[in-house]
């Protein structure tokens, strides 16, 4: 198409016109040069500090360090908890070429199974390439050993150590001590209810039984911090600022190793409990709970084989018998209550009883029946406890009745937890009207109250309540409350928790504490003393009392034959004491479950306890080992 | 002047050669901020700076030798450039190689080839020789049919797709057309028009993934690990470099590799991590130079063709430098527009200094003329 508008170009015009279209293209350029710029100032300038922030945010991540878990010490500094380094050997996948080529080479020094192989062949898939993925765990020391000589082989395998805990004395403390395991949803749940969480975030393990799960607050220490520079891949490429971690508290126990073993061995034979406290403090010098089992079996994940046998057997191994056992205390609370009779004037000194071997009260057809037929003939309330009277304590319980008698027992803490310092602890029964209206919907009869004269019926009490309540009676009302830590161990050596205390139990006269800590003398040194026997020519003097429970109700028309009992049955022997008489350092408590009478059974083990702590373990008050005064070495 | 005078000006080499010193300059400047920020963004891979300085100097040639022809045959040759750019364009369409998910590329046995980058010249080169055939200002039918110029090729090249490189066509042509004197009333009908063909483009044109990159400019924030994860970390980086930046080599953002496309499309964020608020004044500084550089030898042109031509190459310059500081800094959606002369990689750098090449011929032309 022929353009007809084709006229003469005015140049200056058509120059004009660009120029002036150029300079408005211009102030457009910076104009849009402007808001660029504004937008790079409000970036760089007006939110520096929050991009400032959100860059370092990138690159800077906080690792946490576990802290050394505190070591757990006996009283002489035995340890009996320690960490120890556990091997396991770990795989950078990047920097191996090929991995079956790898995996068949170390297999020349370490075993593996075709398991592990392929548990580590799924655990490579979900890694990044620069991540160590363990191939074996727990490697023994030769493994280590084989494999470090030939390492150079092998890049990017390395060996890689984490403490563990170590119980070295196994099954001897498990109940005492306990164990850690790995932390698992239950205890991540608590941790993060008490604001601890981030504490444990490079924990492995955390304590479950014992004085490990007691005093783990103390145990585990603070978490440090490495601060390290990442790129994008979390690849750690510096480290910045390094926090150490303050490890935990080593902790000293009242425990003595030595007579701890030496409870374990005569206990080997025996189902039941021991315990051994210094009444001066309360000190848990041993406390062992038969049969036991190996926490070490534990700490790195317990097989489901392994645990449901501990967990089914008949034996009942995972109950600490000492703190969770409840026995009817029998003849041991014998004392006790004399003293409260004597207190609430319902006997005197002077009160004696014709024992004819039978109680019966007005209006009720039961005869309650004395341990040793035909009776003790006439007793007063020192012979009563000396021969463990049942008649003379049915008519004592009869006459106080059960109101006067729970709360006086209760004053002795039964009924109560001791306050022990492991949580695996139970109140046992110190039974009231109430209990039986709660429990059974019943009121309580009389006869309800007769055999509780004797420590029997509904009853309960555990070994360490026992033992807590004969230290009240040596203290003479003062109480130290059973205490199995006895400080934390510094550079400057042991700083003590201190003692423990409680109210005292206050009497009306005091020379009641003496007659029947007299009593309980009797009993091991007087003619008739049912402790007599086990106790005869001991280099010092001791004082206590036996009991044999009734786990099994005889007709009122039978006798007891102890062949004919099915031996889960069969009386508990019990012995609670204390030596020297005059000045108590050690007071026992044990049980034997089934293994028949207190006197003949149980009393001749805690003598064996006693010889052994007199001829080499002696304390002095503040709980330092004294064999300067040992005694009765053969 | 003289020529043969015994004492000859320092330029007058360069101007035998047809070089702009002062443009040259300015280029030079820019490539030097580019290495060394490519150095830096690359992990200080010498291989790497090596590739790119070679790349510059072919580059450089190129220039060079488009600076020796006249700017009277370039407008001889507008229409064949274009009409061959245009069959190249549809080759690609028809016959184009893949690449990361686009068909931009003509393989030609010996060589794989890239038609849009020609057309980013061809495109002003017609448009400014179809206008400049006119007295200007030009009449609303020329400038339809020169809408219709820009318009073909931008639509073939959105298609591949390429967006970024349609864009940089299609502004381009539309600033030969405004640099003529296409009138104000027919700008605003453009703008209108262009506001109305948006939402034609969202629902009939655009890719998911195109769709997904102006979703996410429009807040980012919504998926941080997704396709937001590029701007927020270069945001970061930018932010976080302040007003002195973090110095050279220094930058976190960069150097830990949270920045993505560090020394091509994003490089602009590495150099302002490290040099800060003041590295990014002077950095725009070179930039402005050029463009007032470009424009002043466009107002000095003798002929309206080489105006509208210069003009228009200048203004795309800009373009590039805008849409990429753009998008790195959040004030636009990512588009794979590269940061002009700085950013690694080839193809566009050539046709960036060929421009320039046309731009020098234009220059010392107008200067031989005026003599």
């Amino acid at each position: 198409m022929p353009i007809k508008r084709q006229t003469i170009r005015d140049h200056t015009a058509e120059a004009n016109l660009f120029a002036r279209r150029a300079v408005i293209a211009l102030v457009i350029v910076a104009v849009l040069m402007g808001v660029v710029l504004s937008n790079l100032y409000n970036l760089q300038v007006n939110q520096f500090e929050d991009y400032q922030t959100r860059s370092n945010g990138n690159r800077i991540k906080l690792l946490p360090v576990a802290p050394n878990r505190g070591l757990i010490l006996d009283r002489n500094g035995v340890i009996l908890a320690e960490n120890i380094p556990v091997f396991s050997l770990n795989v950078i996948p990047e920097d191996v070429e090929d991995i079956d080529a790898m995996i068949a080479g170390v297999r020349q020094y370490i075993s593996i199974s075709d398991e592990q192989v392929e548990d580590f062949k799924s655990n490579l898939k979900s890694q990044r390439r620069f991540k160590p993925v363990a191939l074996r765990t727990r490697l023994s020391q030769d493994e280590v050993a084989r494999f470090s000589v030939h390492q150079h082989r092998f890049s990017g395998v390395t060996i890689n150590a984490r403490l563990a805990r170590h119980y070295p004395f196994g099954s001897a403390l498990t109940h005492v001590v306990g164990y850690v395991a790995k932390i698992n949803r239950n205890d991540l749940n608590k941790l993060e209810a008490s604001g601890q969480a981030a504490n444990y975030d490079a924990t492995h393990d955390i304590g479950k039984l014992g004085i490990e799960r007691f005093y783990e607050e103390r145990l585990h220490g603070t978490v440090g911090y490495q601060q390290v520079e990442v790129n994008n891949q979390g690849r750690i490429l510096r480290t910045l600022d390094f926090q150490p971690p303050i490890p935990g508290e080593d902790l000293v126990l009242n425990i003595d190793i030595e007579l701890q073993l030496e409870i374990q061995r005569l206990m080997a034979e025996n189902r039941g409990a021991v315990v051994v406290t210094d009444p001066r403090n309360g000190a848990v010098l041993a406390m062992y709970s038969n049969p036991s089992y190996d926490p070490n079996l534990f700490v790195h994940g317990i097989s489901s084989r392994n645990y449901n046998a501990l967990l089914n057997s008949t034996e009942r191994p995972l109950i600490n018998r000492v703190t969770q056992g409840q026995y009817p205390p029998a003849s041991t609370i014998k004392p006790h209550l004399a003293l409260v009779g004597l207190e609430q004037s319902v006997i005197t000194p002077e009160t004696i009883m014709q024992d004819r071997g039978r109680y019966q009260i007005e209006n009720v057809s039961h005869t309650w029946r004395d341990w040793k037929r035909g009776g003790h003939g006439d007793v007063d309330v020192i012979k009563a406890v000396e021969v463990s009277c049942d008649t003379f304590f049915y008519d004592l319980a009869f006459n106080l009745g059960i109101d006067a008698i729970s709360s006086a027992m209760m004053e002795f803490g039964f009924g109560d937890y001791t306050g022990i310092d492991i949580h695996e602890e139970s109140d046992a029964n110190m039974p009231t009207r109430g209990w039986k209206r709660a429990q059974m919907n019943e009121p309580w009869y009389i006869g309800d109250t007769i055999p509780v004269g004797i420590g029997q019926g509904f009853w309960t009490a555990t070994p360490i309540q026992i033992n807590s309540s004969i230290n009240m009676l040596i203290n003479r009302g003062e109480k130290v409350l059973p205490q199995i830590l006895k400080g934390v161990q510094t550079t400057s050596g042991v700083v003590d928790e201190g003692v423990k205390t409680a109210r005292p139990i206050d009497v009306n006269n005091a020379k009641n504490w003496d007659m029947i800590l007299d009593s309980m003398y009797g009993t091991v040194n007087r003619e008739h003393g049912t402790a007599r026997l086990a106790y005869a020519n001991t280099p010092y003097i001791a004082a206590g009392k036996t009991g044999t429970a009734q786990l099994f109700t005889v007709a009122q028309d039978e006798e007891y034959v102890e062949e004919e009992v099915a031996l889960h049955l069969r009386d508990n022997a019990m012995y609670v004491g204390y030596a020297p008489y005059n000045e108590p350092e050690i007071s026992v408590a044990l049980v034997l479950e089934n293994a028949g009478g207190g006197s003949s059974n149980a009393a001749p083990l805690s003598r064996d306890i006693m010889d052994f702590y007199f001829r080499h373990h002696r304390f002095d008050k503040d709980g330092n080992l004294d064999n300067s005064t040992a005694i009765g070495s053969r | 002047m003289n020529s043969a005078t015994f004492n000859p000006k320092p330029t007058s080499f360069l101007r035998r050669m047809h070089i702009d010193g002062v443009l040259l300059i300015g280029l030079l400047t820019l490539m030097a901020v580019g290495l060394v920020t490519i150095y830096s963004a690359g992990g200080q891979d010498a291989d790497l700076i090596q590739r790119q300085v070679i790349r510059l100097g072919l580059a450089l040639v190129v220039m060079v030798v488009l600076a020796q022809i006249p700017p009277m045959m370039y407008r001889g040759m507008a229409i064949y450039f274009y009409i061959i750019g245009l069959l190249m364009l549809v080759g690609v369409l028809l016959f184009g190689v893949m690449g990361k998910g686009a068909q931009r590329w003509l393989d030609l046995g010996f060589m794989r080839f890239q038609p849009s980058e020609i057309m980013k010249l061809a495109v002003p080169m017609m448009v400014a020789w179809y206008i400049s055939k006119f007295t200007l200002p030009p009449r609303t039918q020329h400038i339809i049919i020169g809408f219709v110029m820009v318009a073909i090729p931008t639509v073939l090249i959105a298609k591949q797709p390429d967006l970024g490189t349609s864009l940089l066509i299609a502004s381009s042509g539309i600033f030969a057309l405004f640099l003529a004197g296409m009138t104000w009333r027919l700008i605003s009908i453009v703008g209108v028009l262009a506001s109305a063909f948006a939402p034609i483009m969202w629902f009939f044109l655009m890719k998911d993934y195109q769709k997904q990159r102006v979703l996410t400019f429009l807040n980012p924030e919504s998926d941080p690990l997704g396709s937001g994860y590029h701007i927020i970390q270069s945001k970061i980086a930018i932010g976080s470099g302040g007003v002195d930046g973090k110095g050279w080599l220094q930058g976190t953002q960069s150097q830990l590799e949270f920045l993505p496309e560090r020394h091509t499309d994003f490089i602009f964020a590495v150099f302002s991590e490290e040099f800060g608020l003041l590295g990014v004044l002077g950095l725009l500084g070179i930039y402005g130079f050029i463009i007032m550089r470009g424009m002043w030898i466009a107002a000095r042109a003798q002929d309206a063709f080489s105006k509208l031509l210069a003009g228009a190459i200048t203004l795309t310059f800009f373009v590039y430098v805008f849409v990429n500081i753009g998008m790195v800094s959040g004030l636009l959606p990512v588009v794979g527009v590269p940061l002009p002369l700085v950013s690694y990689g080839g193809t566009s750098m050539v046709t960036l200094l060929a421009g320039f090449g046309i731009l020098m011929a234009i220059s010392t032309q107008a200067r031989l003329m005026s003599r």
